[in-house]
């Protein structure tokens, strides 16, 4: 299968993206790993005049440490956050979720930041950075600006970035002493995409949960915060009843999709399913 | 608008005007003839076109030959060294790891990024390295067997390269 002809451009700033983007007035969009932008070319559901390729802009790569937070460049591959110490000793959930996405192909050229900016209903990122309490960091005509993750996704494949933005950054607030966290999945599987992925961030006052932060991802159009679940949770001991409680309650008042792989019933099902073993893992 | 892309493939340096959509594979496969780089599902979900690039492996069906520009890459047929074949390929002939033939050149670069990775990798981390590549012939065991193979091979340091003549005799003779 072939794209449509387009013009290739490679960014040297995120300046000179910006100014690519505005001088094409939607018709251009941004390429950083390519593997969902790619597949939707070949297929013609996606035909820019213009690619703009992003991933080898230096200042979009890389994994530092920066006033309590975590940030990771938007261009940073799934491996390189597989495979990053820091974040491994500093927000460990990260590097869980970074090694089930895909398969290793798919890892080794898939960004981060990409992936967040396509917002793929049943992506992986979307429920991390929900849960972890990121904010994500976003260069536009005017400057830049901080969006929180639980904010950014606005509906299917829609978020906070806009026509002439880049998403440049992620910056991960290092979670405090007592914090564990988990992200469970399951794989749909062939694409390895998630039919239903649940990440959980809690935070621990002695054997009580004083707070927690419950992102899901393909249950619903766009990645969501489960504040009833999480209502459950605070303040309760983690166990088998509290758990319970927070499965019962989870995935509430939200549109469930449903598709040839798993039904309306099925995935709520599922997003229950997976909380609980994601909380399980936590005890 | 063509791009100028500058690449090294198999220890080769080329340099080539690309239309931007031109695929890599097809680069590989039309313009420098490595057709060892198999297309199978086209959808970056079967993994037949698995190449290293910089190292890495990477589905050559979903990266433009544009994005390659400054890249090293390596295809089956950098594999063999001086006629004596790579452990990996000894390891899929000696085991069986193959049938038809079709996802072997993937499941061997595929295996190559693993072993560089995780040089002794156990049964299961084998498996889940190749989440990325289908086999419709062998069931996947001898593929898992011929890896092994090529980790045991190379335990201890040097890797002995079998000698390609020495693999090319028949394994049994026919009565005349």
């Amino acid at each position: 299968m072939v794209a449509t002809s387009f013009d290739y451009q490679k960014a040297t700033s995120v300046e000179q993206a910006i100014s690519l983007l505005q001088s094409h007035d939607g018709d251009a969009k941004l390429l950083a790993g390519g593997h969902s932008l790619i597949p939707t070319m070949k297929l013609r559901l996606n035909s820019p005049a213009l690619l703009i390729d992003v991933s080898k802009i230096e200042e979009l790569r890389g994994i530092r440490e920066e006033d309590g937070h975590i940030v990771i460049g938007a261009m940073t591959t799934h491996y390189e956050i597989a495979s990053s110490d820091l974040l491994a000793k500093k927000a460990p959930m990260f590097v869980e979720a970074a090694k089930v996405i895909g398969d290793i192909q798919v890892r080794n050229k898939g960004t981060i930041g990409g992936s967040l900016a396509h917002a793929d209903p049943a992506a992986d990122w979307p429920a991390v950075v929900i849960a972890s309490g990121a904010k994500i960091k976003i260069h536009g005509p005017d400057g830049a600006r901080t969006v929180d993750a639980d904010d950014f996704f606005t509906g299917f494949y829609t978020t906070a970035v806009g026509e002439n933005d880049v998403l440049t950054s992620i910056h991960v607030p290092v979670p405090p002493k007592g914090s564990k966290s988990t992200y469970a999945k399951f794989p749909q599987p062939a694409s390895r995409y998630a039919l239903v992925g649940c990440a959980v961030q809690l935070t621990m006052d002695g054997n009580k949960v004083s707070d927690c932060s419950i992102g899901f991802t393909g249950v619903s159009d766009a990645a969501f915060r489960d504040s009833n679940a999480e209502a459950a949770l605070k303040g309760k001991e983690l166990s088998g009843e509290s758990i319970q409680a927070a499965a019962d309650a989870c995935a509430d008042g939200v549109d469930i999709m449903s598709d040839h792989f798993a039904s309306e019933d099925y995935r709520k099902h599922l997003a229950g399913v997976f909380l609980k073993r994601a909380l399980e893992n936590l005890k | 608008m063509a791009t100028t892309i500058n690449v090294s493939v198999n220890g080769k340096k080329y340099q080539d005007e690309v239309e931007g959509r031109l695929l890599l594979v097809h680069y590989l496969r039309d313009k420098l003839r490595l057709t060892g780089t198999h297309v199978g599902c086209d959808t970056s979900s079967c993994g037949a076109c698995t190449i290293l690039v910089d190292g890495k492996a990477v589905k050559s069906c979903t990266m433009l030959a544009a994005q390659a520009d400054g890249a090293t890459i390596k295809t089956i047929e950098g594999m063999a060294e001086k006629g004596k074949l790579h452990p990996l390929q000894e390891g899929f002939k000696e085991k069986h790891g193959l049938q038809c033939g079709f996802c072997t050149p993937g499941m061997i670069m595929t295996a190559a990024n693993l072993l560089e990775d995780n040089p002794h990798p156990s049964d299961e981390e084998i498996r889940h390295a190749l989440e990325g590549n289908f086999c419709r012939c062998t069931g996947y065991h001898n593929i898992v067997e011929a890896i092994k193979y090529a980790a045991d091979k190379s335990k201890g340091g040097d890797i002995e390269h079998a000698d390609a003549k020495e693999l090319e005799k028949p394994l049994f003779e026919v009565p005349s």
